[in-house]
């Protein structure tokens, strides 16, 4: 447990030293939420705009950070030899890959201080009364999309992570209901999202911030990627 | 014995880096694994790192197998890469610091980074380094656990001389309080400095290995500078022993030094009216023990 935190420390001063990618992690989802919540252009269909958008921004953001972010980072990290020098040491494959996945939590935490008021200034009125469901549902997206990237940036060479995280990226952003309604995609690919991890974070946040929606099984979604994406990356992940 | 290496091949596909290799690195000993780019050597410190599956072969690090026992060995063994393994935005002081925490044996990383000379760099981030700089933080890094063996991969390169002087004390005291340290390098001169045990590696394959004093003992020569013209045919008859061209106006003769000798060739160079640049009738380097076992060859 200490090697955990001393890792998560350890990550979390090297995010703070990198301050533009910080900035930019909080920038890019604020001016889409900025944008979309006083531009009247997502289909949203019956659900009240800002109803669909804060939460799909945030879990965007989610995806973001702790699957992009995050794996390219990694990805660069092996190509500068960081993780096979760490491999040496008595830190674990799955020790390193927690302290990953808590440092991008932490950042998340920052996110939602800043996205979730700015919704609220825009004319968001959350109805939910389950924010405790919401944290849940935060971390169990940051698990799977972290062990998500995680499972690309431990085997692939840096730079084919870098177009495999971002491919992979833009597929969940289109399929997974986050900033365009399941609803709107042809029916045999709104079945196949059903399943997305993207998918049940976007769903799952609608439901316990705005007291509307499917609840058990985007949860169920989430919580099986948020147990098996993590596992398998630590798993299969390589330290060289 | 700390490293037993036994029969080790190393594939990467149908390229055989590392051929049938046995070996042994004495406790308390440094052991050079030595030769050109590309024989190996990286190889096989990486599989006794456990970092790599060798093809065929058994390896022991304290007893322990690399692969299946990493976990036990990595609080056991100090590695420095080849180069980088440090995030370019890292500070010198956090990431030595890190290091020393994660290990957890109460290393004083204050005053490992002294030992490296590093205290005025202490803020500076890995970036901002010299690539000796950057060599003897990956040193420290491979001593902030207390190690009981060190595997050290090109330790000197790019290291400029009171860097290297720093490196060679620090690798003398680590054998000195009985820690096994094996580099791999492919500076022979160097190597000869710091190691009392040898490797010699050719195209993956093992070609000696011993004490280097043994190693480089083996057989004695003549060697003297000239013009680079001279007749070696002449030159054997005068000095009664088989004469070779080196290159560059060196000549070699195959045999033991002795006055009677010198005084032959010295004289007989002085009626051809040829000059003596140089002369060296030491005991061989280890560089010459490694042409002379590869042919010339590198």
């Amino acid at each position: 447990m200490k090697r955990i935190f001393l890792q998560l420390r350890a990550e979390l001063m090297l995010l703070a030293r990198n301050g533009e990618q910080l900035l930019l992690t909080l920038i890019i989802p604020v001016i889409l939420l900025a944008f979309f919540g006083s531009v009247d252009v997502l289909p949203s269909g019956d659900t009240e705009p800002l109803n669909f958008l804060v939460p799909g921004v945030l879990a965007v953001a989610i995806m973001s950070t702790s699957m992009v972010s995050l794996g390219i980072a990694t990805g660069f990290e092996r190509s500068y030899l960081v993780l096979k020098r760490l491999g040496a040491t008595p830190l674990s494959k799955s020790q390193l890959v927690i302290a990953k996945i808590l440092s991008v939590f932490v950042v998340e935490l920052l996110q939602a201080a800043v996205l979730l008021p700015i919704g609220l200034l825009l004319g968001w009125n959350p109805a939910g009364n389950t924010w405790p469901l919401a944290i849940a549902a935060v971390f169990l997206g940051t698990a799977s999309f972290a062990g998500v990237g995680l499972i690309l940036a431990g085997r692939l060479r840096a730079e084919i992570n870098l177009a495999a995280q971002n491919g992979l990226y833009l597929l969940l952003l289109l399929l997974g209901g986050m900033i365009i309604p399941r609803d709107s995609l042809p029916g045999f690919l709104s079945t196949a999202a059903s399943v997305l991890p993207s998918t049940g974070l976007a769903d799952l946040l609608r439901s316990t911030l705005n007291g509307s929606g499917p609840l058990m099984q985007p949860f169920i979604v989430l919580a099986v990627w948020a147990a098996l994406a993590p596992a398998i990356a630590a798993k299969r992940f390589r330290w060289s | 014995m700390s490293v037993v290496v036994e029969n080790l091949t190393v594939r990467y596909g149908s390229l055989t880096a590392v051929d049938n290799v046995s070996f042994e690195a004495p406790t308390g000993a440094v052991t050079v694994v030595l030769g050109p780019n590309g024989a190996g050597k990286t190889s096989t410190i990486e599989v006794c790192e456990g970092f790599r599956e060798p093809a065929q072969g058994t390896i022991q690090v304290l007893g322990l197998d690399p692969r299946t026992q990493h976990a036990q060995l990595t609080h056991l063994m100090g590695v420095m890469l080849q180069g980088g393994g440090v995030y370019p935005s890292a500070r010198v002081g956090d990431v030595i610091r890190h290091f020393c925490a994660l290990y957890g044996k109460k290393v004083d990383a204050a005053a490992l980074i002294e030992q490296v000379g590093l205290t005025s760099r202490v803020k500076s981030t890995w970036r901002r380094l010299s690539g000796g700089e950057q060599q003897r933080v990956s040193l420290a890094l491979a001593l902030a656990g207390d190690p009981k063996v060190v595997f050290l991969d090109e330790p000197t390169s790019g290291v400029d001389i009171d860097g290297r002087d720093t490196i060679r004390d620090i690798i003398a005291a680590l054998s000195q309080r009985g820690t096994t340290v094996v580099l791999a390098s492919h500076d022979m001169a160097e190597a000869e400095r710091v190691a009392s045990h040898a490797v010699l590696f050719q195209e993956g394959r093992v070609i000696a290995q011993g004490a280097i004093a043994d190693l480089t003992g083996v057989r004695k020569r003549f060697r003297f500078t000239s013009v680079a013209t001279i007749d070696t045919t002449e030159l054997a008859g005068a000095a009664g022993s088989p004469a070779h061209h080196m290159g560059d106006g060196v000549y070699e003769i195959a045999a033991e030094s002795s006055p009677r000798l010198v005084g032959r060739v010295t004289q007989w160079l002085a009626e051809q009216g040829l000059p003596l640049l140089s002369v060296d009738m030491g005991q061989e380097s280890l560089e010459d023990a490694y042409r002379r076992m590869t042919g010339g060859r590198r």
